[in-house]
């Protein structure tokens, strides 16, 4: 298929990315920094910069399908060190959002894994660990996953059994809800 | 009686660290003729200057060797010291034992050493066979001359003028204004190529210091740096330019056609044109080759003159002919310009046979208002707007399989603006480029650079174009993404091709006609890559603009400046001095077979008939006469007189062989 149809598939796609993300993807050079800094670029299935380069040629099929956006642990390295300032770590972000309304996500437990951490904090205004692991070892199905390391965190009292809420759960909650009302104003939550 | 003092210089450690100086110095004492000999830290400085000037004093030399560095760097330097102290300057002579000794020899210090001697033995044995030598004076012909009438050309001609020296500019085609007036708009400003050019133009021809000679071009040059004496040949413009007053009426009914050459064959001209609307001188000229009289005549019949008719002036003139006359100048600026590279050896680009696969110089004429489009951007093939445009980078640039293997500079930047231009004209085409790399060192250029790809939306693709096409309407273009690593095909409308930047095709001959130098793909050569680059080795004559290589217009105009201050630096001068190193012919020894003549490249030698008295008889015989103002002492003469009559004074054969003979006592 020639590039010219392949972005014609695209266009409703690739308008979309920039109503929701925000970003202009043109200003990327391609230097490759992002890449070069990311702490999991090792184990994606392309690199950052190559995501960088599909969405900026439209192809946000290619990008959204990729198992890349969901291994990005949103640390922001790539965003702070973008000589362009590009805002790397949200192009991630939009794409796995996309991929999840366009039902095309390529690491389903992880998404699973976000979909349990956002359910605590919700509930909790705070991160409750064991809450979490038991979660998403539930919603994945891998139910002995990680437990090894419960009774040694438990030693060090790095982990507290009974459930903890934040103590100012109303405020954490309405911060929640303002960046998710942001996230659906055009341009993201930015 | 030779008294010779030798000067052994450390150069700090340059010298001084591999060859011992002192040892040098002591081992040439007593050698015949040296009356002094010493080593000091920096013979160049001040100091080491003075010590030199206090020993001719002090022991009454009359010859002076300075064992030091290469007599490009200082030999000026110490001839000019030795005059200061009396002696003539062609009694010195300099042993380099940095660049041919301790530099090619560091960690060999004893072997160094050795060879120093020698050098230092050779330069003494020179020294005591020089003879006294008295530089000449040559007038200057307060005029220059500029070939080329392009920007280059015309703005170095002006910047001549405005300080006050006449100055010729002249251009082979019917107008000056060059490739600058072909050209729609110029980066990164975007500004109007002709509305900055004419005034320029119409500038250089109302200059009372400046005379245009176009339709013209140089024949023949003779002479040398201060008076070149040049052969121009007028060609027949078959319109008399005092009675022609360019009201264009002749134009409007001639009906021979032939292909627009300034715009690019994408449209025909009549045979009796000019060549833009904006020519200076705008003076039409009938092109022969399709003029239907001129055609007629050679089938012996003779038609139209509709022309003729039509000249309110009677101007018209069927029978003028090609006129050489000749012009004398002091200085010569070369501004002879660039081609574009033919980009029809590409097989895979369709060979120049697509007519929708253009090349960089046909945009800016389908673009340009007073083009054969009116300056709508549409195929030539079936005028319609194209929807998608394929751009295409370094065809012919750093390819130096097929192309050249140089980078032509100017590409990325007329690429982009060209991309830009195509938004702008229609906003609902996609543009897309194929790079190499994106080279945009220039005030300014990389931000244009990056404005193209982010707020106009061309996009980059980095890969060389593979093949292109014809595939029904469309033209298919199959690249790579370099970036992606997948092979990428776009259907496209229209391909514009930005082709390299090649010399003048005539770039080669002419540089033989003026006798400067030309690199292999045909620029013309500067005398120093980083320390004179608008002169040439032949002195006297100047390079401005893309002549030198590819050039943008910004830095041709620069260059342009540059030249016309070297030009000026010479006509300023009333006389100027000539090097008494010249050839000379002993006619005792003469036998007049005329071998050096041919050979010398300033035609400095003639044959002179000479009357001798042999045997008590009068008779006359030939013998080579050298011109000492034309003759640069470059010795091919000197090699190839069988009869060893030719001498060059300086490196005279008796001078050369004490140097041998030096050299070789070491050795026995």
């Amino acid at each position: 298929m020639t590039l010219n149809e392949r972005q014609q598939q695209n266009e409703a796609l690739r308008s979309e990315f920039l109503r929701r993300s925000g970003v202009d993807v043109s200003k990327c050079y391609q230097c490759g920094k992002c890449s070069a800094g990311c702490p999991v670029g090792d184990h994606m299935d392309i690199p950052t910069n190559k995501i960088m380069r599909l969405v900026q040629m439209g192809l946000i099929d290619e990008a959204m399908q990729s198992s890349a956006i969901w291994l990005c642990a949103s640390c922001v390295t790539c965003t702070t060190r973008c000589p362009k300032g590009v805002d790397v770590a949200h192009v991630m972000e939009t794409l796995r959002q996309m991929a999840k309304d366009h039902n095309c996500v390529a690491e389903k437990n992880i998404d699973k894994f976000h979909t349990v951490w956002m359910n605590i904090l919700h509930k909790m205004g705070r991160m409750y660990e064991p809450g979490l692991i038991v979660g998403r070892n539930m919603v994945t199905g891998n139910i002995f996953q990680d437990t090894s390391f419960g009774v040694p965190y438990l030693a060090h009292r790095k982990l507290k059994l009974m459930p903890y809420k934040s103590n100012n759960i109303d405020e954490i909650k309405r911060m929640i809800e303002k960046a998710e009302a942001m996230d659906r104003e055009e341009g993201g939550a930015r | 009686m030779e008294r010779v003092g030798v000067f052994i210089c450390h150069c700090g450690s340059n010298i001084g660290a591999v060859v011992d100086c002192a040892r040098v110095a002591e081992s040439v004492k007593d050698y015949p003729g040296v009356a002094f000999s010493t080593d000091y830290k920096y013979m160049c400085s001040e100091p080491g200057q003075e010590m030199i000037q206090n020993a001719i004093r002090e022991h009454n030399l009359n010859r002076v060797v300075v064992a030091s560095c290469s007599p490009r760097m200082h030999e000026k330097t110490f001839r000019a010291c030795v005059a200061k102290a009396g002696l003539n300057e062609y009694m010195f002579e300099m042993a380099n034992i940095r660049e041919h000794c301790s530099w090619v020899h560091a960690g060999r210090n004893e072997e160094a050493t050795e060879k120093a001697i020698d050098l230092v033995k050779m330069a003494i044995s020179k020294v005591c066979n020089n003879e006294v030598l008295m530089k000449g004076h040559a007038p200057v012909t307060k005029r220059a001359l500029v070939v080329g009438g392009g920007i280059a050309g015309i703005q170095c001609a002006l910047d001549i003028a405005n300080n006050g020296y006449q100055v010729d500019i002249l251009e082979r085609t019917p107008s000056i204004g060059g490739k600058m007036s072909q050209i729609d708009k110029t980066f990164p400003t975007i500004d109007c190529s002709a509305c900055i050019l004419t005034p320029k133009m119409v500038e250089a021809s109302s200059h009372p210091n400046i005379k245009l000679i176009t339709f013209a071009e140089l024949e023949k040059v003779d002479g040398y740096v201060g008076n070149f004496e040049v052969t121009i040949r007028s060609k027949a413009r078959s319109v008399d330019m005092s009675k022609c007053t360019g009201c264009g009426t002749c134009m409007t009914k001639c009906p021979g056609k032939a292909d627009d050459e300034f715009n690019m064959n994408l449209r025909k001209r009549t045979a009796i044109y000019t060549p833009f609307p904006q020519a200076i001188p705008n003076k039409p000229v009938i092109d022969r080759e399709s003029c239907l009289k001129f055609k007629s005549r050679k089938e012996g019949k003779d038609v139209c003159g509709v022309c003729a008719k039509l000249c309110p002036a009677g101007a018209i003139d069927y029978e003028q002919q090609d006129e050489l006359f000749t012009e004398r100048y002091g200085a010569i600026v070369m501004a002879t310009g660039y081609e574009q590279f033919d980009h029809s050896i590409y097989g895979e680009y369709g060979y120049g046979k697509y007519p929708d696969v253009i090349s960089g110089l046909h945009f800016e004429r389908l673009v340009n208002a007073s083009g054969p489009t009116q300056g709508h951007i549409v195929r030539p093939s079936d005028h319609k707007e194209p929807k998608t445009v394929v751009m295409v980078k370094c065809v012919g640039s750093r390819d130096p399989e097929h192309g050249k293997s140089y980078c032509s500079r100017t590409c990325c930047m007329y690429t982009a603006k060209q991309a830009t231009m195509i938004r702008d004209h229609c906003p609902d085409t996609k543009v897309y480029v194929f790079y190499m790399d994106v080279r945009t060192p220039g005030k300014l250029y990389d931000e244009f650079y990056n404005r193209t790809r982010e707020e106009y939306g061309v996009e980059y693709i980095r890969g060389r174009v593979s093949k292109i096409y014809q595939d029904g309407e469309t033209l298919r273009v199959k690249g790579e993404d370099t970036l992606l690593g997948r092979q990428i095909e776009i259907d496209a409308d229209m391909v514009i091709l930005a082709n390299a930047m090649i010399p003048n095709p005539d770039s080669e001959r002419m540089a033989q006609i003026v006798g400067i130098g030309y690199d292999k793909d045909g620029w013309f050569t500067e005398s120093h890559p980083k320390l004179g680059p608008v002169e040439t080795h032949t002195a006297g004559v100047f390079l401005a603009g893309a002549c030198q290589g590819p050039k943008d217009i910004p830095d041709s105009v620069a260059q342009a400046g540059a030249a016309a201050v070297k030009v000026c630096a010479l006509l300023s001068k009333d006389q100027l001095e000539t090097e008494p190193t010249v050839s000379k012919v002993d006619n005792k020894l003469c036998s007049g077979c005329g071998l050096c003549v041919p050979v010398c490249p300033y035609k400095a030698i003639s044959l002179e008939t000479i009357q001798e008295r042999v045997a008590g008889k009068t008779i006359e015989r030939q013998v080579a006469n050298i011109n000492g103002s034309l003759c640069q002492g470059c010795g091919a003469c000197t090699v190839t007189c069988r009869s060893g009559a030719a001498n060059l004074k300086h490196f005279t054969n008796a001078q050369i062989l004490a140097e041998v003979d030096a050299l070789c006592q070491t050795i026995l």
